[in-house]
């Protein structure tokens, strides 16, 4: 009897674990909350559209088609596309198997899907990132997207966002979003990145031979670079939106110049009349089902920590493995390398196999690669003073930055608990996925004086705990599951 | 002046559009099959469609059902992420405001 492996997420990371357990003999079950394979890097079209050229909008089309389609019609492989993994079940102690997964296929948020539960021997974790958006006066009004959002827009529904966008944070990710408004025909009048050309060439420098493997990526940075040229959209350094006016939605934004600190440089505000802003800054894995499944997280700041694993993707829960930007925020390639480790050593592929010793060594150059991409776009320390009293600091409940101040600033009540449950902070229903990293790290400076200090004494504020990591409705919550808890694909074992 | 769709004759995409109808708050909207309930709004020139508590208005932000920014009713079912709901022929929408604490809608989180 083969293994059983379920990997969760098909993305770049996903889809490579797939691909990898079922070399390594696995059964492999593959689900996605998504229609289509491809996670973020590779947005596919949806099949509605009919699209005859879907090549076009995408950078290594053909080798993640082929990889879609091998692992896809795989007869060991189970593809459950719509399906949403709501909770992590853990085993009871001294039982060595992994957390249990219960998923609710159907479409999302509907109210009649099937519950499924799934008793895998092993699990892939592969649940990707969402944008991070500071908070600024204004960021609320509609026409405000994250860039990951205008991207999405742009490449999976073919829709533009706005006419004249500016689009403005840190990180190379801005690139492609001005590329994919400028294909689907919005103006972009700038793309402004908040770190100085100091950091982001020190980060970037040195050391060269590590780049030497991401050419790829290198090349991929070239191109943007040119077709903003040839657009004549201005890339601006040190400059940043501090602030989105209007009345009902986005008319002009405010951009000021920054020192390396992200702190404004007084007098150098401008405005610049637009009908979207598109904003990011960094990214935030999604760490609740990592949490679920009792895995230890990295911590790397206050506002920030990743799934801690060892050489192998193995987590600190057994047989559970986790791959792509949970782990650390690195593109596409790395999460590609880590999902090939995860899903051949999850599948019981040997560890000293030339297979493992080439993914290792991907996934080296790709942690590399994430080392210098955040060293290059740090999120600076002074972004507070882009903050009003009355500036929204959580989106759902509209708690403002002077209540939060209040709240932490209260000796008998800063910690980050009772903060939460004082200001309503975290509480709506995004549940903190938005404003946790921005509310952990205000917190943590206003108990400690000092940047990212935690609290002595007090265990750090983790955002990412949430039973349930995607809705559910009462009615499927009280519905059995669909068929009683089941080992999927029973076929017989076949040949590769 | 406001979010749209790209022309399909001008896709290098090549997509085939067949048309879908909605309805959003009585009104009668018309979409491209393939597109989420939030696509069909944007491309209708729509930005906002949902109340904040303080009546603020709000539509799409993080576009991938992370912010629930984007809330709406689709066939009497309240708090559907609309970046993440594909729009089917016929589906009555409508918009709506954030439930009161400790009342509305039935979904657990
Ligand atoms: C909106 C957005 C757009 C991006 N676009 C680009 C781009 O164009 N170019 C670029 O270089 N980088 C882009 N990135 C960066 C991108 O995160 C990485 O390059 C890469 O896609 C990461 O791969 P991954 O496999 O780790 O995660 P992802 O590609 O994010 O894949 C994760 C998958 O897991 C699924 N999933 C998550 N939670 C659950 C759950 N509970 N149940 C079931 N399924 C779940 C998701 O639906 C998704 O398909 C984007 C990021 C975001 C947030
Ligand atoms: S726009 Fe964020 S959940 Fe839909």
């Amino acid at each position: 009897m083969s293994r059983h492996v379920a990997v969760v997420g098909a993305g770049p990371a996903g889809l490579a674990a797939a691909a990898a357990a079922l070399r390594a003999g696995a059964r492999v079950t593959l689900l996605d909350a998504a229609e289509e394979p491809g996670g973020q890097y590779h947005r596919m079209l949806p099949a509605a559209f009919a699209a005859t050229r879907p090549e076009r909008l995408h950078h290594g089309w053909r080798g993640f088609d082929r990889m879609r389609r091998h692992v896809l019609g795989h007869p060991r492989c189970d593809w459950w596309p719509e399906s949403a993994v709501w909770s992590l079940e853990r085993s009871a102690p001294g039982d060595p198997r992994p957390p249990r997964v219960h998923a609710l296929r159907g479409p999302a948020d509907g109210g009649r899907r099937e519950r499924h539960v799934l008793a895998p021997d092993a699990l892939v974790l592969a649940p990707g990132a969402h944008d991070r958006v500071l908070p600024f006066p204004g960021w609320e009004l509609p026409g405000v997207f994250t860039a990951g959002a205008a991207q999405a827009l742009a490449k999976g529904e073919r829709l533009a966002v706005g006419d004249d966008v500016v689009v403005a944070g840190t990180g190379p990710f801005l690139l492609p979003v001005a590329a994919a408004l400028l294909d689907a025909g919005s103006r972009v009048a700038e793309v402004l990145e908040a770190n100085p050309p100091a950091t982001v060439l020190r980060g970037w420098a040195g050391r060269p031979w590590e780049l030497a493997p991401h050419h790829g990526k290198a090349g991929e940075l070239a191109a943007y670079g040119a077709l903003l040229a040839r657009h004549r959209v201005p890339y601006r350094l040190g400059r940043a939106v501090v602030e989105a006016r209007g009345d009902g939605r986005v008319e002009e934004v405010v951009t000021a110049r920054l020192r390396a600190d992200w702190s404004v440089v007084p007098g150098t505000a401008r405005t610049v009349a637009v009908d979207a802003l598109c904003v990011s800054h960094g990214f935030t894995p999604q760490l609740e089902l990592p949490v679920a499944a009792g895995c230890a997280l990295r911590r790397v700041s206050a506002a920030e920590s990743y799934v801690q694993v060892d050489g192998d993707q193995l987590t600190s829960v057994p047989r559970v493995y986790a791959a792509g930007e949970i782990t650390g925020i690195a593109g596409a390639p790395a999460a590609r390398a880590e999902g090939l480790l995860a899903g051949w050593l999850a599948a019981g592929g040997s560890p000293a196999a030339p297979e493992s010793h080439r993914a290792r060594l991907r996934r080296d150059q790709g942690r590399a690669f994430a080392a210098r991409l955040a060293a290059a776009h740090p999120v600076g320390a002074g972004w507070p003073g882009w903050l009003r009293p009355d500036t929204v600091v959580c989106r759902c409940e509209e708690t403002s930055y002077a209540t939060l101040c209040d709240a932490a600033g209260d000796p008998a009540g800063g910690a980050a608990r009772t903060v939460k449950l004082g200001t309503r902070a975290g509480l709506g229903p995004c549940q903190a996925r938005v404003c946790g990293p921005t509310v952990a790290e205000l917190l943590a400076r206003r108990a400690a004086g000092t940047p990212g200090h935690p609290v002595e004494g007090l265990a750090p504020a983790t955002p990412h705990h949430r039973p349930i990591a995607q809705p559910i409705r009462l009615g499927e919550l009280a519905a059995p599951p669909h068929p009683p808890t089941q080992t999927p694909n029973q076929h017989e074992e076949e040949n590769p | 002046m406001s979010p749209r769709l790209i022309p399909a004759e001008r896709d290098p995409a090549g997509r085939r559009d067949s048309v879908l109808r909605l309805t959003v708050d009585g009104e009668p909207l018309e979409g491209v099959a393939g597109q989420t309930v939030a696509g069909v709004l944007l491309a209708a020139g729509r930005r906002a469609w949902r109340e904040a508590p303080s009546g603020a208005p709000r539509g799409v932000f993080c576009g991938i059902g992370v912010c629930f920014d984007c809330l709406v009713t689709v066939n009497g079912e309240r708090d559907v992420r609309a970046c993440r709901r594909r729009a089917l022929d016929g589906d009555v929408v409508t918009t709506q405001a954030r439930a009161l604490p400790g009342g509305g809608g039935e979904g657990a989180r």
